[in-house]
Formats: structure tokens, sequence, C-alpha cells
């Protein structure tokens, strides 16, 4: 059983098809990227694999249940739960310090524990600055900040959106280190971006146009680097059994 | 941790650590717990700043002998039955018939030191008698007789049953008075002459008794007319009235002064409410991408709410507080500025003021924190 698995999915605005009959399994542990052009669908499929919006149609199972039909309360739950956020942007609360942070995600999730909180932020290497504001950290050390609280609970799948936006190489380097990290201990990661470096360092490559699956790339040698071929085949039996 | 140290920890974070943001708020909800906490204290204190000032208008309580007759001491004793805090002062009189160059006058034999108190509005052009053989003499006796402040004045008596001893020469007692002072009051007091009680008792050779005794004191109508009701039923020879002119209108200008504090009160009460809520719609407004985040790692639409009601609470505590100690400064002002006298503080009105301001502050903040839990999380991901 796949811990994710979307089957034929339509998100559909008016006149729009934001997603348009998407189908695709993620299995524990796997590293995906999605890719695609803006208005491609992306941030309409992070939504809904993140439990921030619903399907008009299709079923989406996590760990093979059926989510699309739930309520956004028991939505909030499970996201709660199974799903870790990385955000562009980082959206950390501005007058709680890095660990406070972390230990946010702890506070509506369980039980907030300061130790466990910087022990998360030691794996990011950030333990030193575990009492700044994220006024006082650099964007590199905002995002890292953002991993910790995203993998503070142990959840089933970390989803990414555009994680190295706003970063600089440097940074970018850190951050996708800290993914092979995550990887190697069993996480398993969905990462939303439009960088190809980011992309092709994943297992699987998911391209996006129009709302469509436009086509899957498996990086056969994993740590190698993939070049996109626009001419590429969509390689349906990746996707469908 | 536990889960409650943490939300003390975040709500208390958020104001210590957005203090240029928070003062706004604070500032708006200490302004209107002082103006409220002021009012208040205005309102409870009016009918005391009131009553001392329709105390210058004299006596509210007369005393006069009800059956037998009123001694000094029955008086005394019956004015002891009045709260020493609240009797403002007692002048008993005493009236007998004297003649001034054989025509007949009134004197009133009284203590000088009390009238100041009962009677403050007496205008005295010179001054009270101080010692004995001194005489007040009323306005209209001093035209009559010509006399001014400095002169010396013979008052005759006639003791009763007194009979001549010749056929010109009839037994008057006589004292030599020095007038200190001419009353003016613009009523019937100019008709007469006061002296200390004692000079009437040797002019007249007797203690006699008292005729009437004057009371100010500061009470609203039912405590008076409590007072009242203790006294004649005490059993004493004395018969307690109030001075219905007095009491009715202090009881009709009081309980109107009181509602109009008490409307003003409830206006600024409306206004502090919208206020307090116009900014703190605008504190969570500038908070939305927040609340969309809380929502985004899990947070449940009334943990929100939790926290943004208990940051509101502890922000309306704090005005609150220093609400209550501007607001005892502001009446105070308003005390020594209209009343002319300071203000009596009212411990309960703190706790009163840090609740009241509490809960408008966690009311106001109720519906755009609502409004504010709709936010969509998704927004936060696609980094609007």
């Amino acid at each position: 059983m796949s811990l994710l698995e979307l089957r034929n999915i339509y998100k559909i605005y008016g006149e729009l098809h934001a997603l348009d009959d998407v189908s695709l399994k993620v299995e524990k542990g796997e590293w995906v990227s999605i890719m695609g052009p803006s208005g491609s669908g992306k941030s309409t499929m992070m939504n809904i694999i993140g439990c921030m919006d619903k399907p008009s149609k299709g079923e989406v199972l996590l760990d093979g249940v059926d989510i699309s039909k739930e309520s956004s309360r028991n939505l909030t739950t499970i996201r709660r739960d199974k799903i870790g956020l990385i955000f562009q942007q980082f959206h950390l609360v501005n007058y709680l310090t890095a660990v406070e942070n972390v230990m946010l995600a702890q506070y509506y999730h369980s039980i907030p524990d300061e130790k466990e909180a910087l022990e998360a932020l030691d794996r990011v290497g950030l333990a030193d600055r575990a009492k700044h504001l994220p006024s006082q950290l650099s964007g590199g050390e905002q995002q890292r900040v953002c991993v910790a609280r995203a993998l503070i609970n142990y959840p089933e799948i970390i989803l990414a959106d555009e994680p190295t936006g706003n970063l600089d190489e440097a940074n970018e380097e850190i951050v996708v280190d800290l993914f092979h990290k995550l990887h190697n201990e069993g996480t398993t990661l969905i990462v939303v971006t439009h960088d190809p470096e980011v992309a092709e360092v994943a297992q699987r490559t998911l391209v996006l146009r129009s709302g469509r699956l436009a086509k899957e790339i498996v990086n056969k040698n994993f740590t190698g680097k993939i070049h996109f071929d626009e001419g590429d085949a969509f390689r349906k039996e990746e996707i469908h059994e | 941790m536990k889960k409650r140290q943490m939300y003390l920890r975040m709500i208390t974070a958020s104001l210590m650590r957005r203090r240029s943001r928070m003062l706004v708020a604070l500032l708006s909800i200490a302004i209107g717990a002082t103006i409220l906490s002021g009012l208040v204290t205005i309102y409870y204190d009016v009918p005391r700043q009131m009553g001392a000032q329709f105390r210058n208008y004299g006596a509210n309580m007369i005393f006069t002998a009800s059956d037998e007759e009123m001694s000094l001491d029955d008086v005394h004793q019956s004015a002891n039955m009045i709260p020493s805090d609240d009797l403002i002062g007692m002048t008993p009189y005493r009236y007998e018939n004297i003649r001034i160059r054989e025509r007949p006058i009134v004197v009133a034999g009284t203590d000088m030191e009390s009238i100041k108190l009962t009677s403050p509005y007496w205008r005295i052009q010179g001054d009270y008698p101080a010692t004995s053989e001194q005489i007040l003499i009323g306005a209209n006796v001093a035209e009559s007789f010509r006399l001014k402040v400095g002169d010396m004045l013979t008052v005759s008596y006639t003791p009763e049953g007194a009979v001549a001893t010749d056929e010109e020469t009839v037994l008057d007692n006589m004292i030599d008075f020095e007038i200190t002072g001419i009353l003016d009051t613009g009523g019937s007091e100019e008709d007469y002459v006061y002296v200390s009680l004692e000079d009437l008792e040797t002019l007249t050779e007797n203690k006699g008794s008292i005729d009437v005794a004057e009371l100010s004191v500061q009470a609203n109508s039912d405590e008076l007319a409590g007072y009242a009701d203790k006294i004649n039923d005490s059993g004493l020879p004395v018969l307690a009235k109030l001075v219905k002119r007095v009491t009715a209108s202090e009881t009709t200008v009081l309980s109107k002064l009181q509602a109009l504090v008490l409307l003003v009160t409830v206006v600024v009460l409306a206004l502090t409410m919208i206020c307090v809520a116009t900014t703190m719609t605008a504190v969570v407004a500038e908070r939305r991408k927040e609340i969309g985040l809380r929502k985004a790692i899990g947070a449940s639409d009334s943990s929100i709410i939790k926290e943004f009601i208990g940051e509101s609470m502890l922000l309306g505590g704090l005005g609150g507080i220093f609400g209550s100690v501007l607001g005892f400064i502001f009446a105070q002002q308003v005390s020594i500025h209209v009343f002319s006298s300071s203000i009596t503080f009212q411990p309960l009105l703190i706790p009163i003021t840090i609740l009241v301001s509490v809960l408008v502050t966690g009311l106001s903040s109720l519906m755009p924190i609502r409004s504010a839990t709709e936010v969509d999380p998704a927004l936060v991901l696609k980094g609007e």
C-alpha cells in the first residue's frame, strides 16, 4: 500500500481546471519533486496533499484512508499528525524564538518539549541560535528552523513548497543536504520546486502542466544530475499500476 | 513543559516582544479604563461631594422640644445618636426677650463656634463673639440703633416675677456687651442679637431650656429620616424634624447628577468598546498570516481563539491596571477643580476596573478573532 495515492483528482474553479484527472502514488520513504510552470496546478496539488484543500472529484488516500471527503476540522487533525510543512517564505512566528517556533508545532500536536525541540534545532545545525528571534536569523537559518518545526512531530510526509526559493546558493545547499539526511532517515519528502537543481536530486520528479501530470522522470542514479528533456514520453506505467 | 506553560509563554511573548504594536492597543484600552474608572469614582463620590456642598446651605435637621422642656443635655444626647462622621455641626438656640434702650429685642443664646458649621452662609461684618460679654447683632438691629462693630451695648432683662421696688425702678438684670460683629443674612436672623449660652444664663439667672437646635448632617434623605426616627423613639424630650426644603432639593439634584454621570459612564463604556474592538480588529487583521500559519501547522479554530482571547485579556488586564491608577488621578483632578476637595479612594474599584477592562477587551476581540479563524491556511502555503 502506498503512503499517498491520488486517484483521478480534479480541482475545478468555474471554467478553470486547476487539476485535471491527476493520479499519482508516493511510497513510504520516497523523495518526490513536483515541478511545473506557474499556473500548472502545483500549488493546488500541494494544498490537496497538505490537507488544506479538497478535490472537486477523485480520491486522496493517505495511509490507505480516503481523506478527500473529510471535514476541515478532521483535515486539520490529519495535517497536524501526518504532515510537516516547509514554506518558501519560512513563516516563522516573529515574536517567538527559534526553539519556541519549533515547540509551537509540538504544542498543537501533543505536548511541548523544549529538550526535544533543541535536539531538532541541533539536527539542522542551529543549536546555538535556539534563543534567537527570526529577525536575528538569516534566511537560510530561518528555513532550517522551518525544517526543524516540520520534522519535530515525526510526520509521515514532509511537504516543502519552494523550500529554496528565497535562499542563496550556499543556504540552498544546506537545505538540500538536510533533505538528504531526512530521506536517509526514512522520511517521505514531497518537494514542490521550479529549481531543476533542487528537483533533480529527488528520486522522482513529476512535471505538471495545465493541471495535468505531463511527465515523470525517475532519477535512476538518484544522487546524480538529471537533465530534463521536454520530449520525454510520459511514463504512465511509473504512475499507474 | 506543560501546555499551559507554553500557552502563557506565547501570549506574554506576543505582548512583550511586539511592544510597539501592542502599545497602541494598550493605550486605547488604558484610556478607556481610565475614563471609566474615573467616572465611576466620581459617580460614587458625587453624593459625598455634593452633600458637602449642600451643607453650605445650612441645617437639614432641627430639634425642637416635644412635650416637656428640652435641656442642652437632651440635645447633646440626641445629637450623639448621629454618627460623628456624618454630623457636621449642631447649634442649640435659646431665645429670650430682652430690651435694648427700652425696646424689646429677641436674643438668641447659642454656641458661636458651631454656628460656623451649621450656618456657613452667614456673613459677618467683624467677628463672631469669642469671649463672654461679647455680642453679635443682626444688621436690622444695628441699623435701628445705629450701632457699629466695637460699640458697647447694654442689654436689659426683666426676670420672670420681678416686681418694682418702688414706682419708678424695676429690678432688671443688665450686662454691657461689646459688639464684635454685625450679621448679614438677608433673612429674619438680622432682627436678633446673639450671645453665648453662658452669657444668656448670667443675664437670665437661670439655665433655661433650649428652644431649637439646628443640625447639619451629611447623609441622604433616607439616612436622615432614619436618624430622626431613632431620636424620636429614644424617649428624650426631643422632636427631630428634617428641613424638607433642603433635603428634598438635595435628593433631587443628587439623583439627577448621578443619573447624568451614569449616562456619561455608559456612553463612554460603549465608545471604549467600539474603540477597543476597532483596535483589536486592526491587531488581528495584521496577524492573519500568523493565524494561517498556525492553522497550517495544526492549530484548531478553538485553540487560535483561546490564544488571541488570552492575549486580549492580558492586554485588557494591563490596561485595567493602568486605567484604575490613572482613573483615580483623573477623578482626583476633576474633584479638586469642580468640588475643591479630594476624592475618596475606592479600593474595590481597582479589581472592578481590571475585570471590566478584561471583559470588554475579550468581548471586543471575539468578533475579529472569530472572523480571523476563517483564514485559509493555504494562503500561507502559497506565500501570499
